[in-house]
């Protein structure tokens, strides 16, 4: 992939420039912040947030929402739990159905999208009420998840020096990393996606499957989604039914700082995994600092997100001749994109 | 041939009906099989009763959807209610017991009434300017827009409290949430009043025709003239302040600010009164018609409670319910609907 200094790459800059930003000034402040330690933790505290990312950036790509991530997660970590800890089910067994159960709900949600022409927000949230509410069914309490073969789970990985523990999470992360690239750039489903957020009509004049791509895209998502709910409860060897609320704030702005464009048809699954290290980075950052409370990761993250939104509003109306959909942004102005 | 259309040939009114026959099934339902459902007394001068219930803890619901009905109008949807209700009682509770939160246990100088009231429904106007600004003047989406204040907003009112849950004794507070004013709950009396207040402004001036017609067309509204901006910021507003005093109900009612948890999953709530009240996103509203959708949304959660079905379900419950309604209003599974009807029909 050619990176040319067009419109279309100055968020993705943008992007690094916080990272390195962000990096540099925890790197002068606090000593310990540059070691390698550091930064593989990046990607062990962030595995799941990250592989949600990569799904929910199809998802952004192809001009949709999806507002029931965190949830699955939820859902997931819950039932893998009862499953296990109190049904004596082997993992081997367990994490399939799952990951079937979050395919099962993202082809659902695409679906009502799709064929009853619903808009994606109104389905997607009555999913993040429909899961959080199916994970209180199965528990109302926090369930550890007590097994050997879960247990080897999460102690297999290699060490890269003395001190430095690559773990299975980080490793599935980067392998979902890996195939999000992959996915969007050699492929007719990434191009399908692109097509579709940049223009649907085109897209079904163009005679693409763009109903096929939607509930494609949603099912992907599902999927990951309950792959980063097994992430979540290998991660926290436990599954609670009130985890990850507020998580599509955190997944949507590690998406929309990556240089996604809300509006669709712009973006890349590489901004994301920038995004997603520097929502770690903030984490990492209010951590070093230990005065500072969990709720501020919240206002953080929410003000980087307004900034960024700021920053592509400001870069689409100021080249308005450039290849970002300009129709879209017309619309926009009008308001109406809550309904399109 | 009379000006006047009939009751049934109003537009306004025949939308109501669905709705209004399903609040009548439930209600039905619990007088059938609920002893003492529709047993209404009074108590030292006080209306007790499970039809008296329904609408007190239906309060703050009924308020914010008046205020979502309009948002909804214009095209657009207000996640951040649950976290604005957060950030308004923890603000009261807060002014209230400013000290509580450094340890100290003992209460101070109590803050003046009006102003535990009046500066946490400042903020709710502060919070609904930010979002309106947001949607109409930087050309955010409305999800996007308020699921940052959705997530941040209860960042905020976890730094209001520091975490803490704020409990309090407020007399004079209270009132809001568990007192009675001609033996009514004082709850069901706000609401009544922003019913009245919602309905004049929009039935009785032109604003309610400039939020539809910002809502159907957008387009044409501008070229109308219409300052379409303006209005939806203060839309967005009004919502706010809406969430702000079912805030204040809340936080009196339990006696305590919890930032965590105070308005927690309201929003899909308010958002299936107005969908299951028959207002879709621009243009048509009616306020009426999302009152009697947070009505059934409540009088459904209290018989779930009441017929001792674990609480849990409600969650499950209310997401099939406002899928279900958002199908039937859906073009596409009616005419499904009908063309199935059709071949059996046809088949006979």
């Amino acid at each position: 992939m050619r990176l040319r200094l067009n419109q279309k790459n100055i968020p993705i800059l943008a992007t690094i420039a916080v990272f390195l930003i962000i990096y540099a000034i925890g790197g002068f402040m606090y000593s310990g912040f540059f070691s390698l330690r550091v930064f593989v933790n990046l990607f062990i505290d962030n595995a799941f947030i990250g592989i949600i990312a990569i799904g929910m950036t199809f998802v952004i790509i192809s001009g949709e929402i999806d507002l029931s991530v965190g949830s699955v997660v939820a859902l997931v970590g819950v039932l893998l739990a009862t499953l296990v800890h109190d049904h004596g089910m082997h993992p081997m067994l367990a994490i399939p159905i799952c990951l079937a159960l979050g395919a099962v709900l993202g082809c659902a949600m695409g679906c009502l999208i799709h064929f009853f022409q619903l808009p994606s927000f109104l389905v997607t949230l009555v999913g993040m009420f429909l899961a959080r509410g199916l994970a209180f069914l199965l528990s109302l309490n926090s369930i550890p998840i007590k097994h050997p073969f879960f247990e080897s789970l999460v102690d297999f990985g290699f060490q890269v020096t003395r001190k430095v523990w690559v773990p299975s999470i980080a490793m599935v992360f980067v392998a979902i990393f890996a195939l999000g690239v992959f996915l969007s750039h050699f492929t007719k489903f990434g191009r399908n996606a692109y097509a579709i957020g940049g223009n649907e009509q085109s897209a079904v004049l163009m005679g693409l499957p763009v109903g096929r791509t939607k509930i494609y895209i949603f099912t992907l998502n599902g999927l990951l989604c309950a792959l980063a709910g097994v992430v979540y409860s290998l991660y926290t060897m436990s599954g609670y039914p009130l985890a990850c609320v507020g998580l599509e704030l955190d997944v949507i702005a590690a998406v929309v700082i990556g240089g996604t464009l809300l509006t669709g048809g712009v973006g890349y699954v590489e901004g994301t995994l920038i995004g997603v290290l520097i929502l770690g980075l903030i984490q990492t950052f209010i951590t070093f600092q230990g005065t500072l409370s969990s709720w501020w990761t919240k206002i953080v993250v929410g003000v980087l997100l307004f900034v960024f939104i700021l920053l592509q509003r400001y870069l689409s109306t100021a080249y308005s001749g450039g290849d970002v959909g300009t129709a879209k942004q017309n619309a926009q102005d009008d308001g109406r994109t809550a309904t399109e | 041939m009379s000006l006047k259309p009939s009751f049934l040939q109003n537009e306004a009114t025949a939308k109501l009906i669905w709705p209004l026959v399903a609040l009548s099934a439930i209600i039905i339902f619990n007088i059938l099989f609920t002893p003492g459902f529709f047993h209404i007394e009074i108590k030292d001068g006080h209306l007790f009763g499970s039809l008296i219930d329904i609408l007190n803890r239906g309060a703050p619901v009924m308020l914010v959807s008046i205020g979502m009905t309009l948002v909804f109008a214009t095209g657009g949807v207000d996640l951040s209610v649950g976290a604005v209700i957060a950030i308004s009682g923890a603000i009261a509770a807060h002014l209230i017991r400013p000290d509580y939160v450094k340890g100290v246990i003992e209460y101070g100088e109590l803050t003046p009434l009006f102003q535990v009231i009046a500066i946490p429904l400042i903020v709710s106007l502060a919070a609904g300017l930010w979002n309106g600004v947001l949607v109409a003047y930087v050309g955010v989406q409305p999800i996007i827009a308020t699921l940052i204040l959705m997530v941040a907003g209860r960042g905020i009112a976890q730094l209001v409290t520091e975490g803490q849950i704020l409990v309090f004794i407020h007399e004079p507070f209270q009132y809001i949430g568990g007192g009675f004013l001609f033996g009514i709950p004082f709850p069901i009396i706000l609401v009544l009043v922003a019913l009245a207040a919602t309905y004049l402004l929009t039935r009785r001036t032109a604003l309610g025709l400039f939020i539809e017609a910002i809502g159907a067309n957008p387009k044409a509204s501008l070229y109308m003239g219409i300052r379409a901006k303006v209005i939806k910021v203060a839309v967005y507003m009004f919502c706010a302040l809406c969430a702000g005093i079912a805030g204040l109900i809340i936080c009196s009612d339990i006696k305590a600010a919890d930032a965590n948890n105070a308005g927690l999953f309201l929003e899909l709530d308010a958002i299936a009164a107005v969908i299951i009240g028959g207002t879709m996103w621009g243009g048509r509203f009616t306020v009426a018609g999302s009152i009697i959708g947070a009505l059934i949304i409540q009088s459904l959660t209290t018989t779930i409670l009441t017929r001792g079905i674990a609480p849990e379900i409600t969650l499950v419950f209310k997401a099939v319910v406002i899928i279900c309604v958002a199908l039937i209003q859906s073009e596409t599974f009616r005419n499904i609907l009908a063309g199935r009807l059709m071949k059996k029909e046809a088949g006979k």
